[in-house]
């Protein structure tokens, strides 16, 4: 700014009064032809941009598609609210074919491509721990719904938050104290043998400990089989309850040979509905499933209980009494996990009010906004029930749901406290540089 | 093959290191970090080239080689704390050993048998990678932790994590691969592999050692594909097993049968064209696969020789 040539040199000219006043003036001119006042309204209104890293092809599909209703419905309803700081809520949908590899890609895209204000919506957790380098790289807020434990690990980065569903460690440490007290003291693992299975297998164990019972057998699976008939036999005789976690296609004939191998004289079944989301429980071949328990999230059935909000969040995505699509019973959806589409889409709105979110530039402040959260209430935002939020682990804690299988659909028998899934954190993401 | 003077090839194959050197300030940022990538991707389907294309050894296991540099490399950052150099020699390292041991076992057989074998012997790979979850994060993968990805010259530091960098880095490796492929395919080994894959036989009648110089291909290829997978690690920052499954061991062959087999170009060519047909498409078409197919069908119908073989064939017969 000190061009010898003079041309930036200021020192050589002093502002006088009527130059200033000249530049006022024209400043004021300026500011109040058409163009530019239309170049202000189109700064202030343009739309908030939303990169949802969706798995519409690959293993995930099933989920990607309810994924995306819900995350219609919940932008419909935001932006018929007026939006997010007045300006509407524009979601920008690129296909990650649940790969890990591609997932990275995608986040690349909406940063530098579509120049979306943050990036959402990722379920699987290989595609979120694949993605996390380029978000944090890219100083991109990543919004997963993915309700792995890496989030809360504090193993990603600064940029990934988890704040619209419970993680898995939570989930399961929740479920000990109704097991222990209801199903049985002696539990038999049954899981796949990888990652999904190994957070059952690692945090099952301690939390029922902790409420007095044991885990007597862990029984992993190999992920190419196709057939179980051979590893029930390993089940310990004097076990009072088998938890199952196995999923994917494969669950169905894991049940049927599990009924085979029991008939009717079974010990309590436990599970986690992930195994049969978007899957109707009255396939053929689940019958022996009928007065086990499982985990929810979210009710898939309509409940007597159910509040106003739930109700009213259930009409938004579009689902009916049996959780299955308005108008086809047999698209069953995932509703146990797709609440948390719609309520993280509310966290985000939150934050970035809180933080007077502008634009891109703004984005730092946001991940600041977002961690100064604290607690989401019940109600229309959040109709899967009240939450917490650890800014420090960029992870939400939430009540969980035990139901029973009885007449072909699944009754709540049980609600957790928030408190019966808290754990110490693992870590401090504020402690990483923006 | 002809015997053209040496100076086309090298001026074109410099030409194209220019070019992407040029592109890596003229790109929009986000076809530049795409092209940082597929730059790293091709080096990959280079390694795959050497075996399928000189050498004609279809292989279904070329995965295990990219993931050993990947993991390789990944781990020792991960579990060692070991410098990028380092870590880069380790992925390396794991994958020339892993192809020596390989190309042992498996260049007993030969043809569709080569196939399965190479395959299956990948698949072992990728049950290992999920049995040793603990240390590899099995399924899930692992981040690679963005501090630790810095490359330490002297008194200059790299962060591989910048955009720039990151592209400079991936072209070096990529133009390093590029001319260690054109010498190899203008030697006298390149032709020798070349004789084997056209009659192994009249090869061996002619006193070569055709065993030895198969296994040395494997080494050299699988070693490639290895220091893909380590700059894959180092650069991008995650390792996981879905880069060790079978889809990866397709993936090198379809870009090198796009590309054109046994052309030192072909494979950034092919890699090149099936990023941006899948980039483009999956932005009309959730079916962007589909469209994949039907372009594969179209090549192999009108190009059976793939883009840069079938230009060779009809215009340009010294393309190396």
């Amino acid at each position: 700014m000190t061009d010898k040539n003079g041309f930036f040199d200021l020192s050589r000219s002093a502002l006088t009064r009527r130059t200033a006043l000249k530049g006022l003036a024209a400043g004021a001119g300026l500011a109040v032809a058409p163009g530019f006042v239309r170049y202000s309204q189109a700064q202030s209104s343009a739309p908030i941009k939303i990169g949802f890293q969706s798995h519409r092809t690959g293993i995930g599909a099933a989920y990607g598609r309810w994924y995306e209703k819900t995350t219609a419905a919940a932008v419909k309803a935001i932006n018929d609210a007026g939006g997010i700081n007045g300006r509407q809520v524009e979601v920008i949908i690129e296909d990650d074919g649940t790969d890990p590899g591609r997932g990275a890609e995608v986040v690349g895209k909406f940063a530098s491509q579509h120049k979306t204000d943050i990036v959402y919506g990722t379920l699987f957790s290989h595609v979120v721990i694949g993605s996390a380098p380029a978000a944090g790289e890219a100083k991109m807020p990543y919004f997963v719904v993915s309700e792995g434990h890496h989030v809360a690990s504090t193993k990603l980065n600064r940029y990934v938050f988890q704040p619209g569903i419970t993680d898995v460690k939570s989930q399961i440490q929740s479920m000990a104290p109704w097991i222990a007290a209801n199903a049985g003291k002696k539990v038999t693992q049954i899981f796949p043998d990888f990652a999904f299975g190994y957070d059952h297998r690692d945090y099952l164990p301690p939390a029922l400990k902790a409420q007095g019972a044991e885990v007597i057998a862990q029984i992993a699976i190999p992920p190419t089989e196709s057939s179980f008939t051979k590893y029930f036999p390993q089940i310990p005789a004097e076990t009072e309850v088998i938890y199952h976690v196995m999923v994917g296609p494969a669950v169905l004939t894991f049940v049927k040979e599990l009924g085979e191998f029991y008939g009717s004289n079974r010990p309590q079944l436990f599970g986690f509905i992930d195994s049969l989301e978007a899957t109707d429980i009255n396939s053929p071949g689940l019958e022996f499933l009928d007065g086990s328990h499982f985990w929810e999230g979210s009710p898939r059935y309509a409940q007597p209980d159910d509040s106003p909000a739930q109700k009213a969040y259930r009409a938004a995505v579009g689902i009916d009494d049996n959780g299955a699509a308005v108008g086809d019973p047999k698209d069953v959806s995932t509703a146990a996990h797709m609440f948390g589409c719609w309520e993280t889409l509310y966290v985000v709105k939150k934050a970035m009010e809180d933080a007077g979110y502008k634009g891109p530039e703004d984005r730092a402040k946001l991940v600041e906004a977002t961690e100064a959260l604290t607690e989401f209430a019940d109600g229309p935002e959040h109709p899967q029930g009240p939450k917490t939020f650890n800014g420090k682990i960029h992870q939400c804690f939430g009540i969980q749901n035990i139901s029973k299988v009885e007449g072909g659909r699944l009754n709540v028998v049980h609600k957790t406290k928030i408190e019966d899934g808290l754990y110490e954190p693992e870590g401090d993401y504020t402690t990483q540089a923006l | 093959m002809k015997d053209a003077s040496p100076a086309k090839p090298y001026a074109l194959h410099l030409g194209v290191i220019a070019l992407l050197f040029t592109l890596s300030f003229v790109l929009p940022e986000y076809h530049h970090g795409l092209l940082a990538r597929i730059m790293v991707l091709a080096v990959f389907a280079m390694g795959y080239n050497l075996l399928f294309g000189y050498v004609g050894l279809l292989s279904l296991g070329h995965a295990m080689f990219f993931s050993a540099g990947l993991y390789g490399a990944g781990l020792a950052v991960i579990h060692l704390g070991w410098s990028v150099p380092a870590a880069f020699a380790a992925g390396f390292a794991c994958g020339a050993l892993l192809a020596l041991v390989i190309g042992l076992l498996a260049l007993r057989t030969s043809g569709v048998a080569f196939m399965i074998v190479t395959m299956m012997f990948a698949q072992v790979f990728y049950l290992v990678i999920l049995y040793l979850a603990a240390w590899t994060g099995g399924d899930q993968g692992m981040v690679v932790p963005q501090p630790m990805r810095v490359l330490v010259l002297g008194s200059t530091s790299l962060d591989l994590t910048n955009p720039t960098v990151r592209y400079m880095s991936a072209l070096t490796l990529f133009s390093i691969v590029l001319l260690i492929s054109l010498a190899i395919v203008r030697s006298g080994y390149g032709r020798v592999l070349v004789a084997i894959r056209e009659n192994e036989e009249r090869t061996k009648m002619l006193g070569y050692d055709t065993f030895s110089n198969k296994l040395a291909a494997v080494v050299i290829s699988g070693s490639i594909c290895a220091a893909s997978g380590a700059a894959y690690a180092l650069l991008f920052g995650y390792v996981g097993s879905s880069f060790a499954s079978v889809q990866y061991s397709i993936l090198p062959l379809l870009w090198v049968l796009l590309g054109g087999a046994a052309t030192t170009l072909g494979p950034l060519i092919g890699t090149l064209f099936m990023y941006y047909v899948i980039d483009v498409a999956s932005g009309y078409t959730s079916a962007y696969l589909l469209i994949v197919g039907i372009a594969l069908i179209l090549l192999v119908l009108f190009f059976p020789r793939g883009i840069l073989g079938s230009i060779r064939q009809r215009w340009l017969g010294w393309l190396p």
